[in-house]
């Protein structure tokens, strides 16, 4: 009980004291976290509304697999990139391995099955509803999934975030391809795991609390979007 | 308004993904080292006057010694800076590692509860307080993860006479993790724990554990710095990183590993040389 006190302190005095060195790792922690859930979306989506509007052979089990994918453990995708990044490996001539490009990369990996398998279902479900209407329109397969994307975007947001989330509150990945660097890898979960390893479990749940406050912030400015934006398209 | 949030979102992102490459415009190494040098706070006082005197930013990842080594192996150090001897000796041999430095020590302890089952405090002998251990079936949290802790922690059980896999499950614990979680765990099981005294000074979830057994010589821990070979891998950045090692082992980099200190206790033994 005593350090769950503590930690609210260290949570209040880190949001307090604001300093570079917590700025910087909640900077990074966004900048890679977004940028892999905006990769994703990029990939997952078409991918997700394509196998919704088309029938094709082997649909069935792409689709299980997809399910199953949203399940990657991060620290098997952060080992398989380490390994695929690494001097030693297929692309090691790139040099990125302990960069932000490098935890990108594998958050990518980690969330793109989870935006295009959510997508689908989505995507599906209202193809089902308006399939016929669609149809009576004459609309190409293309035309019915871009019309059921736009139809269907407050809750592909949903979607975007639950990746976001996912990016953001994953440690197993990034700790391996970033290798927690201080001031160029380290974001918000390695700095947690770091100081867990020190025995500093007050600064690490405080650190926790900054996380979870951030990701509430960003998913309730999500929500006003989303609010202002039904109010003017209905 | 949603398309204008991700256009917006888009922009954020790419701009993102612009910088990393940027910031790395910035010379730079990359240091394979270990938990004990970064946890205890060492390279946070060492490599910002390195970092100041040559304008070269040195990236650390701290792993276990093992791991460490494995790094420099694939390539992806520069610099490795660890401390098993034996397995740095062979790293060198096989002609992954150029010359191999020693640095500086520090020494091991042996933390343990206060309640002492195994009746081992005070002690100065590390094997007779194994046996001990054994013989009481005392609770004893290891690393188990083939770091350079372990490792020496394992030789002292071989020299102790006993092979602590026959109470694998019962008393002997393997966390298969770093010094700092394998604390946390001893200090939640009241168990005894082999710990390097960098770590354990600066570790702060404590409880009920305190320094059982210290001063053996057999606790000397050895610290060493070696160049990965460019012969095996072109791209090791040869002159950023041997100014480094030759920094550490230089006077001044003696002068400030001797110089950092928690409260009044001295971490680290500068020896490079000797």
């Amino acid at each position: 009980m005593n350090s769950l006190v503590e930690a609210f302190g260290a949570a209040w005095r880190l949001i307090a004291g604001f300093d570079d060195e917590l700025a910087q790792v909640v900077g990074l922690s966004l900048q890679v976290s977004l940028t892999a859930v905006v990769i994703a979306t990029l990939i997952g989506l078409p991918i997700g509304a394509m196998i919704a509007v088309e029938r094709f052979r082997g649909r069935q089990t792409l689709i299980v697999l997809l399910n199953a994918l949203m399940g990657l453990p991060p620290v098997v995708v952060g080992l398989v990139v380490y390994l695929l990044l690494s001097r030693a490996g297929p692309l090691g001539s790139l040099g990125i391995l302990f960069t932000p490009t490098a935890m990108v990369i594998a958050q990518t990996v980690l969330i793109t099955p989870i935006i295009a398998a959510l997508s689908r279902q989505i995507i599906e479900d209202a193809w089902r509803e308006y399939d016929e209407q669609l149809r009576s329109l004459g609309a190409q397969r293309l035309n019915a999934a871009m019309t059921l994307i736009w139809d269907t975007r407050f809750s592909l947001l949903t979607i975007v975030l639950a990746g976001f989330g996912r990016a953001a509150a994953e440690v197993g990945a990034v700790m391996i391809v970033g290798g927690n660097i201080a001031g160029v890898t380290r974001v918000m979960t390695t700095t947690i795991a770091l100081e867990t390893s020190k025995g500093d479990l007050p600064l690490a749940l405080g650190l926790g609390i900054v996380l979870i406050t951030l990701v509430i912030v960003l998913n309730a400015l999500a929500a006003v979007i989303r609010e202002m934006a039904l109010r003017r398209y209905g | 308004m949603a398309i204008m949030m991700r256009r917006a979102l888009l922009v954020l992102a790419l701009s993102g993904l612009l910088q990393a490459p940027m910031a790395a415009a910035q010379q730079f190494i990359t240091v394979a080292s270990t938990t004990s040098t970064e946890q205890s706070g060492l390279f946070k006082h060492l490599l910002p006057v390195f970092e100041k005197k040559t304008g070269t930013q040195v990236r650390v990842v701290a792993l276990g010694t093992g791991q460490a080594l494995d790094m420099g192996r694939r390539g992806d150090a520069d610099v490795v800076f660890v401390h098993d001897k034996v397995a740095e000796q062979k790293f060198v041999a096989d002609g992954f590692g150029v010359q191999r430095f020693e640095v500086m020590y520090n020494d091991f302890v042996l933390v343990g509860p206060k309640a002492d089952p195994a009746k081992i405090a005070g002690g100065k002998n590390i094997t007779d307080a194994y046996r001990k251990i054994a013989a009481a079936a005392a609770p004893f949290a290891s690393r188990g993860d083939k770091s350079g802790t372990h490792a020496a922690e394992l030789r002292l059980w071989k020299s102790a006479g006993i092979d602590p896999q026959t109470g694998k499950g019962s008393w002997y614990r393997e966390t298969g993790s770093g010094m700092g979680p394998t604390l946390n765990t001893a200090s939640a099981m009241n168990a005894y724990s082999f710990t390097d005294r960098g770590t354990w000074l600066s570790f702060r979830n404590r409880g009920d554990l305190v320094i059982v057994v210290e001063g053996d010589e057999q606790l000397f821990n050895q610290y060493g710095v070696m160049l990965v070979n460019p012969a095996k891998h072109p791209h090791v950045k040869k002159d950023l990183g041997q100014a480094f090692v030759d920094w550490v082992i230089s006077a001044e980099g003696q002068k400030v590993i001797a110089d950092y200190k928690i409260g009044a206790d001295q971490l680290f033994f500068p020896n490079a040389g000797r």
